[in-house]
């Protein structure tokens, strides 16, 4: 099963980046184009990877079904086909950003250098990790927790916390102290004892009411 | 862990009264707590009362292993979503709609709307199943549905194309189609075609058509109009035959027809005509071979038909036709074959076209009457809709077109008059029982709400204006009346003690799947969330929205349930408000202890008109019922809108309203007013900020002007002008006129301190170098420069300027106190920064002295004036920040002692709060001892992103546009209300709630642990004696 799994990640693998797109034919005269400047442009192809989820083989997972490619923080709004894959149109060449909003992730924004030198060059980096990219392939980051998990009722964790510790020292203090005043020497508990009386330390029982 | 601590403490030390402070007060030193507990047990002679200790400690033990089961809330867990907050998904405006109604399977309804949302929505209740958000540049033109499963959308005027599978709404394909120019775009997906297993889309866009597969979107062939420069106006697809009908008019002003073959797209024949006058507006067809046109004077039908693969015209005057006709005919779009609809000023014409080419007006309508496309019901038969207006109701009418005398069915439906007129109808048909046919009708309403109609029934609504809200300001709600019956409170005890005990089980993870989801519905349910009376900590609040459509709406902070709606009658359309638009919101009076007879109200102004100098009208809502108290206007117009600090004598707030021509209006307009502003208007100052050309400019009031006692003349004051071939203003940002600083001095690490520069008065703008101004891609790092100003709004003196080589916008900053966070792109590294600017007084730090302040020479009662130029020094620092950025705001809080958060509204429409602490800078790579403690953290060059501090947690305000802060009564809490397509409203406690208690405490177990405490003590006790006893028999 995991042999078949990777081999399906391989051969999804695919890369296809810049290609020039002939958008300028022969019909669509160029001089017009200009006037309206959207005539020239390159498409960006890329895909976005959800790992473990894309495996199952259903295609993009329930949570990654609203996700959306930006380019330039807004000027370009794509979606994601099923197979992941995701493109823009129309252009221009400079460097871009690329970022992917996908709730319960987090993916790094990507550069991406269109030139219009080397139409079909591939320049890519990952900006958070300055990483570069051989493939326009998304991968999170991580995946991102919004709450936080309510542990589970756990005695160690209580003993481990400050509090627990405080207890500990008490329970020590409780059943070990008696021992020590075992072998101390009578007397001295006997003069402890009276001092203690001598400087009447308000106990709650003195304050109950006598039974007899 | 802190707060465990505390939850410890409470559970042994029972005797504590949950008052704050003294938490606090314990909090700070733990070990007092082993003191107490020591002492505690002292109480008893150490030798003789050794087990009664052990018994009693061993009882505390257990009752501290239970209270530290309570977990502390720093961020949310999941089973707690939904307690302080609330989520609302809207979709906008509709504009179109397409219904899917098959026998089998949910029915549904795709919606396209004004907000750029695409939807799909449950027919039976309004729910929505799925939607997506669009971006702003890729505008909604057509969508339909092709194969029965997928939603098909064109968008950027024609140039994208894509599938939606219908049930999850999962984008299938997409395709681009770049045109070459814009133009029209319109979509035809014929039902019954089929080329090669395929059924082709018909697209045109861009000048081009296009047949697109509609199983991969695959672009089949296409077919350019620009060599013949020819604006295509309608696509005609006769059912069974292969050829399309283009019909268009050329740059030339001649028409155009063209049959092109829908497999290969070969023009079979073309035929053209010259019209030399030119038409106005669209070409709507009427039949199969027949379409109708406005000639450019707006006076003359054409009638175009095509005979024998020529084209004939035929003009009538629209005069002729309806007698005493006015003036701004057009033809309705509506699609109805054999008939169309001639819309005027005043009224609306059915027309028909006979079947020997004349045409027939059947009825006339007056102006308010709305008319659906046509639906086809069988072969020969088709209906539409016809909705018109009555005092409280409206009738709904479907006809069918070859009979339009009889209606096929007529029902009225009571409506709110707080909706308008109806705007859009949309109406599909289904198969009673008896086999007759049963209508279905989707409204869209003036408040931009929809609702569908059967039977003569509302089935559902959605509120759909909230999904475009302009401006937000918050209310007080009405004291509570005093007067608990007795019966009440017991019966409401005992339901407070049960709840308690399964919150308990809850904790303990005792409770059973049943009870878990019975305490999420107490939770959830607590009456006193959606109370309608003010609340001691200030959490219940009226949030008062503006929406697009001129309705105001009152909503509930408590769980976001519409308290009041009212459809402004100054912003609705009229002869003297022609295109009325919502400006602005502003609290306008309100009434503390003395003068509580008032309700509290709010200001609203509109303007009648898209231009700057057109006028504005303004009206005064009561904020408790949603009455219009009073109404002005239309009067001068309005640019600028300045909330005064001084209010009159019931407590109206005083307000500056600024025109076109820089006169300065005062409201409200009485003589008290006028007193109170002349007393102080020495001290008024203002501002505009004339983007386009690039210059600031500050004004006081000089005089009055002449015949109007409530109007100012201003004088400019000062001037900033930035070089337009170097700068161009994107930004500019200023200090919340209600936020409140508690103190001046920051004491920093080794007791030192240093004093803000705290002024209402300051203005951060930042302009880029022109080349810059595009988006990210068009310039290089070489070419771009962002510089920062802070100017002071009343001198116009520049405080501080900064600039960032190689960074461009866009900008969004906040501004509080005396810092400013802006964020922007940063060119070389590629990645987005945000920067800080503090800014501190040191005219003040002299004040350090002791003696000086024992001699009393120091300038600390002095007050901040801008005119006495203080000597200000600046720190800056700057982070990388993972997102783009549509938002930010700060959290405020009522007496701004506690510390701040920054809310930013991140490009995935999540709103991420970012601890002020980390935009600090003074932040250093190796902060000393001292400066750790004083709780400033290392300096990284990235800014942290904690997933659980998104305020949104797992939600999306999709289509995020801004983020309201408003303080609650506590302290520690601010309310947040974050708008977009969708709402969502939380609070947040920035240092957590550490004036109260968080609502998830466990009473009931307090109340245990008390009572367990006082069993513990007397059984002890009781041992005790029993063995002092046996010690003295011994």
């Amino acid at each position: 099963m995991a042999v078949q799994r990777r081999s399906k990640l391989n051969s999804c693998s695919l890369l296809l980046l810049l290609v020039q797109v002939c958008f300028l034919s022969l019909s669509c005269s160029s001089s017009v184009a200009i006037a309206t400047g959207n005539g020239g442009g390159y498409t960006i192809n890329g895909r976005v990877k959800i790992p473990g989820l894309i495996a199952k083989g259903f295609g993009l997972p329930v949570k990654a079904n609203n996700a959306k490619v930006i380019l330039n923080g807004g000027q370009q709004v794509t979606f994601l086909k099923p197979d992941g894959y995701f493109s823009f149109h129309n252009v221009p060449s400079g460097t871009h950003l690329i970022e992917v909003d996908a709730i319960g992730y987090l993916f790094s924004p990507v550069r991406v250098d269109v030139s219009a030198r080397n139409p079909g060059k591939v320049q890519a980096a990952l900006t958070e990790t300055r990483r570069g990219l051989n493939e326009l392939v998304f991968e999170p980051l991580r995946e991102e927790q919004y709450y936080e998990v309510r542990e589970p009722f756990n005695i160690m964790s209580i003993v481990k916390s400050p509090m627990g510790l405080m207890i500990g020292f008490m329970v020590v203090v409780v059943f070990l102290m008696p021992k020590l005043v075992e072998n101390m020497d009578p007397e001295e508990i006997r003069k402890a004892q009276e001092e203690m009386r001598n400087q009447g330390v308000p106990s709650i029982a003195n304050l109950m009411p006598r039974g007899n | 862990m802190l707060p465990t601590e505390l939850c410890c403490v409470m559970g042994y030390l029972s005797f504590i009264t949950t008052k704050s402070k003294q938490f606090q007060a314990i909090r700070r030193s733990p070990l007092s707590i082993l003191i107490t507990t020591k002492s505690a047990t002292d109480l008893e002679k150490p030798r003789s009362n050794s087990i009664a200790m052990a018994m009693a400690i061993k009882l505390s033990l257990l009752l501290l292993v239970f209270s530290c089961s309570l977990i502390p809330t720093f961020s949310l867990f999941e089973d707690q979503v939904g307690f302080m907050d609330w989520h609302q998904r809207y979709i906008g405006k509709v504009k179109d709609a397409v219904f899917h109604t098959q026998k089998a399977g949910r029915k549904r309804v795709v919606v396209s709307t004004e907000e750029n949302v695409i939807a799909s929505l449950d027919l039976r209740r309004g729910e929505i199943f799925w939607r997506h958000v669009l971006g702003a540049n890729d505008v909604v033109d057509k969508i339909d549905i092709a194969l029965g499963k997928y939603v098909i959308t064109l968008s950027s005027e024609g140039s994208i194309l894509r599938a939606w599978n219908l049930p999850d709404g999962q984008m299938v394909w997409e395709s681009s189609l770049s045109g070459s120019k814009s133009s029209k775009a319109f979509l035809t997906i014929p039902a019954n075609l089929k080329l090669d297993l395929d059924s082709p889309i018909f697209v045109y866009g861009g000048t081009c058509l296009y047949a697109i597969s509609s199983i991969d979107g695959e672009i089949l062939w296409k077919k350019d109009f620009i060599p013949e420069g020819i604006d295509v106006h309608q696509l005609i697809l006769s059912e069974g035959s292969n050829v399309i009908h283009a019909t268009g008019v050329s740059d030339s002003s001649e028409f155009n027809t063209y049959e092109i073959d829908v497999k290969n797209g070969a023009v079979l024949n073309h035929a053209k005509t010259s019209f030399p006058r030119g038409i106005f507006g669209e070409i709507l067809q009427i039949s199969s071979d027949k379409s109708v046109a406005l000639d450019s004077s707006q006076s003359t039908l054409v009638l175009i038909s095509i005979i024998n693969k020529q084209i004939h015209l035929q003009e009538t005057h629209v005069s002729n036709l309806i007698h005493g006709v006015s003036s701004n005919t057009i033809i309705l779009p509506s699609k109805l074959s054999g008939i169309f609809s001639l819309s005027t000023d005043t009224f609306i014409a059915f027309i028909k076209l006979t079947d020997e080419g004349k045409l027939h007006v059947m009825e006339k309508f007056d102006k308010k009457v709305v008319v659906s496309d046509a639906l086809p019901l069988s072969e020969n038969e088709q209906a539409f809709a016809l909705v018109e207006h009555g005092d409280s109701n409206i009738h709904l009418s479907v006809r069918l077109v070859h009979d339009m005398s009889s209606n096929h069915l007529k029902e009225t439906v009571k409506m709110d008059h707080e909706r308008g007129f109806v705007e859009k109808i949309f109406i599909n048909n289904y198969v009673r029982t008896d086999r007759s046919h049963g209508f279905r009708a989707l409204i869209v309403m003036e408040d931009h709400s929809l609702l569908l109609l059967q039977q003569g029934e509302i089935v559902w609504s959605r509120d759909d204006g909230l999904a475009s809200i302009i401006d937000v300001t918050t209310s007080e709600l009405p004291v509570e009346k005093i007067g608990v019956s007795v019966a009440k409170v017991e019966d409401s005890l005992f339901e407070w003690l049960k709840g308690h005990m399964l919150k308990l089980k809850g904790t303990l993870m005792l409770a059973t799947p049943d009870e878990i989801t019975a305490i999420q519905k107490i939770r959830l349910q607590s009456s006193q969330k959606s109370k309608m009376t003010r609340d001691h900590n200030g959490f219940r609040r009226l949030l008062i929205v503006l929406t697009k459509s001129g309705k105001l709406f009152a909503l509930h902070s408590g769980d976001g349930h519409i308290v009041w709606s009212t459809l402004l009658q100054s912003l609705r359309q009229s002869p003297q408000c022609p295109n009325p638009t919502a400006l602005k919101l502003h609290p306008w009076q309100i009434p503390h202890h003395h003068a509580l007879d008032h309700n509290p109200s709010v200001l609203v102004v509109g303007r009648c008109g898209l231009s700057l100098s057109s006028p504005s009208t303004l009206t005064i809502i009561d904020a408790y019922t949603g009455n219009a108290v009073r109404n002005v206007g239309p009067t001068h117009s309005t640019v600028q809108v300045l909330s005064l600090p001084f209010s009159d004598s019931e407590e109206q707030q005083l307000h500056l309203l600024i025109d076109d021509e820089k006169r300065a209006h005062l409201y409200p307009r009485s003589r008290e007013a006028v007193e109170i502003f002349e007393k102080e208007s020495q001290n008024v100052y203002w501002y505009s900020v004339e983007a386009d050309v690039g210059i600031l400019k500050g004004y006081g009031v000089k005089n009055r002007c002449d015949g109007d006692e409530f109007c100012f003349e201003a004088r400019n004051l000062w001037s900033v002008v930035f070089p337009s071939e170097s700068e161009k203003i994107i930004s500019t940002v200023t200090r919340k006129g209600n936020e409140v600083v508690h103190t001046q001095a920051k004491v920093i690490a080794d007791e030192d301190v240093m004093y803000k520069y705290i002024s209402k008065n300051i203005l951060f703008v930042a302009t880029v170098s022109p080349k810059a101004s595009g988006p990210i891609g068009s310039t290089t790092p070489d070419e771009s420069v962002l510089v920062v100003h802070l100017v002071d709004t009343v001198t116009g003196r520049i405080l501080h300027r900064m600039t960032h080589l190689g960074s461009q916008g866009p900008v969004h900053a906040v501004l509080s106190e005396n810092w400013v966070v802006y964020h922007y792109f940063n060119l070389r590294a590629h990645r987005y920064e945000m920067s800080v600017i503090e800014i501190y007084d040191q005219s003040r730090a002299e004040n350090k002295d002791v003696l000086k302040l024992i001699v009393g020479k120091h300038n600390l009662t002095t007050p901040v004036s801008s005119y006495s130029r203080p000597e200000v020094s600046t720190k800056s620092q700057s982070y990388f920040f993972t997102h783009s950025v549509k938002a930010i705001s700060v959290t405020s809080t009522a007496k701004g002692i506690t510390s701040k958060h920054l809310l930013i509204g991140t490009i995935g429409d999540q709103v991420l709060a970012l601890d002020k602490r980390f935009v600090d800078p003074r932040r250093s790579l190796n902060p000393t001892q001292a400066e750790k403690e004083e709780g400033l953290l290392p300096l990284t060059d990235t800014l942290p992103i904690i997933p659980q501090s998104y305020v949104t947690h797992a939600f999306k305000v999709e289509g995020l546009r801004g983020i309201e802060t408003i303080p609650a009564k506590l302290e520690s809490t601010t309310l947040v209300f974050t708008y977009g397509v969708d709402l969502f409203f939380t609070r947040l406690a920035p240092s957590r709630t550490y004036d109260s208690l968080t609502e998830d405490f466990n009473y009931a177990l307090l109340l245990l642990t008390i009572v367990a405490l006082v069993v513990a003590i007397f059984v002890t006790w009781v041992l005790s004696e029993r063995k002092d006893l046996q010690e003295k028999w011994r």
